[in-house]
């Protein structure tokens, strides 16, 4: 049996999978079907064409040498070790290095840029928390075993487990994670600016100044939920794309900061976002220790520049600056909106990744890779940050991300 | 034909998929839409019904699905589970680098056109 796996799927990275064969214990259904047998690409390709990996790393090396401004996109579903390499191939092309982030999470680093954050550990939301908060995030689906595990039902050292918890569960439509709820909140789309400020209102001591009715919900209703937050002993608020992917993104993010910043002048709060991917963290702090950034990095003039809506993949793609793009371990033409995969279809585009997915059918050069956490080991960053070494189960004949970036590298260097 | 706000999101079968995205399973983890039963009747739907919705964006063609259980959005809200489909009538650039996946105006009508495979909506 192999014991303390990690699992390669959502940011929960559960590390407590044990594997006898190809059963895994633990794992939730989602990770249930990330490590089940499934179709790969079998073979390096070049338009469509079988070709050994050293011409297709070298047909790769010769498509971003040429280019004048490469965008070297994904990265959330690898190990920090083979973001690294990605980092310095982007810095030594002259090109853009985006990530997942920057259609998920990024409003929540920008907002954490201009406010901080208070952060904890999942640690915490296991041990302490009595009242846990999940806005705009749906768990039961997004992060499964989030619930037993770290926040609803969990046992720790100083709760005993769902009893002990006041669950608040805040969205514009009933999900399945509303029936973990204590209290279920509906609120309309793209008002969580306004119900964040109104509750900050109530909590610094200002309910005069809210009116009757606040983003679907009533003013008692908004006083009712401020108290619920007050009473908390350690209180933990988790959100999710329900907060950043609506009208005022980082703003929103903000706003939550803020609240969670007025809540810990009367008791003890933090706040976590239910970040997707298992490593899509690493992919924002591995070129943040690299160049400074996290994210919407370009080295067009010899040294990092940061600028969301500018250098963020889908925004660079549509205004036609990239000429060439290289995907690793993602699958934007899956995830893009329309326009910035039109421009994907026009580019040559180069893939890294274990599975075929939507950017195989309009990749250039593909070139696959094995499975993180499964045929390869590597670091890296869970949801709150905690740094985890991610276990290799299964042989394989396939190369690493690490082997691939660092042939790559050397290609384009040489 | 009635107004609507557009939310999209991950669900279960979505993320059971997401490395398989060229079966069918995928196809049929994202190409469809819930919405209210209020709205449903409305628009003289039934559960595998089709429905064309469209905004500023782009248009794309949906099952109807009716939601389980009490789940379903309430009136005016549809609900998409994120992916190629969803991504023709989402994804407003509002400077900030990332996308309005979610809380998108469009309007819904029912359809007989065809809803397409996932090859042919990003080959389109």
């Amino acid at each position: 049996m192999i014991k303390d796996v990690v699992c390669t799927f959502c940011g929960n990275a559960c590390d407590d999978i044990e594997f006898e064969g190809d059963y895994g214990r633990n794992l939730c259904p989602v990770g249930e079907a990330k490590f089940a047998r499934k179709e790969r690409i079998k073979t390096p390709m070049i338009n469509g064409k079988e070709v050994s990996y050293d011409e297709a790393i070298e047909k790769a090396a010769e498509i971003l040498k040429s280019s004048k401004r490469p965008l070297l996109y994904g990265w959330s579903s690898t190990v920090n070790e083979a973001i690294r390499l990605g980092v310095i191939i982007a810095e030594k092309l002259g090109g853009i290095y985006d990530q997942c982030s920057s259609v998920c999470h990024a409003p929540t680093t920008l907002a954490m840029i201009e406010q901080g954050i208070v952060g904890g550990t999942l640690g915490q939301a296991k041990n302490r928390a009595d009242v846990v908060v999940f806005w705009g995030c749906n768990p039961v689906e997004a992060h499964p075993r989030h619930p037993t595990r770290y926040s609803v039902m969990a046992r720790g050292f100083l709760t005993r487990g769902r009893s002990d918890r006041r669950v608040i569960v805040v969205d514009v439509r009933k999900t399945p994670t509303a029936y973990l709820a204590t209290d279920f909140y509906m609120i309309k789309p793209n008002s969580d600016f306004a119900i964040f400020t109104a509750l900050r209102s109530i909590v610094n001591g200002h309910e005069e100044a809210v009116p009757d009715r606040v983003g679907g919900l009533k003013k008692e209703e908004l006083i009712e939920l401020a108290k619920t937050l007050e009473s908390a002993k350690y209180g933990l608020v988790f959100f999710g794309l329900g907060v950043t992917h609506t009208r005022g993104h980082e703003r929103n993010v903000e706003a939550v900061i803020k609240l969670v910043q007025d809540l810990n002048k009367k008791t003890r709060y933090i706040l976590q976002p239910m970040r997707g991917h298992f490593n899509v963290v690493g992919s924002g702090e591995v070129p943040a220790w690299e160049v400074g950034f996290e994210y919407a990095i370009d080295f067009s003039r010899g040294y990092a520049r940061f600028s969301p809506g500018e250098f963020t993949a889908v925004e660079a793609l549509i205004r036609g600056d990239c000429d060439a793009a290289m995907i690793v371990a993602s699958d934007p033409v899956a995830h893009f909106p329309k326009k910035a995969v039109e421009r994907l279809k026009k580019i040559p585009v180069i893939q890294i990744d274990p599975h075929p997915n939507l950017t195989t059918k309009i990749a250039d050069v593909v070139i696959p890779t094995a499975i993180v956490g499964i045929e390869a080991e590597g670091t890296i960053y869970r949801m709150d940050g905690v740094p985890l070494r991610v276990k290799k189960i299964k042989d394989t004949n396939y190369p690493t991300d690490v082997e691939i970036m660092e042939k790559l590298l050397e290609k384009i260097v040489r | 034909m009635i107004e609507v706000v557009v939310i999209t999101g991950r669900t279960t079968d979505q993320g059971m998929t997401i490395d398989e995205k060229l079966s069918e399973a995928y196809m049929k983890a994202v190409s469809f839409c819930e919405m209210n039963e209020k709205d449903m009747e409305k628009l003289g739907v039934k559960d595998g019904d089709r429905v064309l919705i469209k905004n500023e964006l782009g248009e794309v063609v949906l099952y109807v699905k009716k939601p389980e259980m009490d789940l379903q959005p309430p009136e005016g809200i549809v609900f998409i589970p994120m992916g190629p489909y969803a991504n023709r009538i989402v994804g407003i650039l509002n400077g900030s680098g990332t996308p309005q996946y979610k809380g998108v105006k469009a309007t819904v009508e029912k359809t007989d056109r065809a809803v397409l495979s996932v090859e042919e909506i990003i080959m389109e």
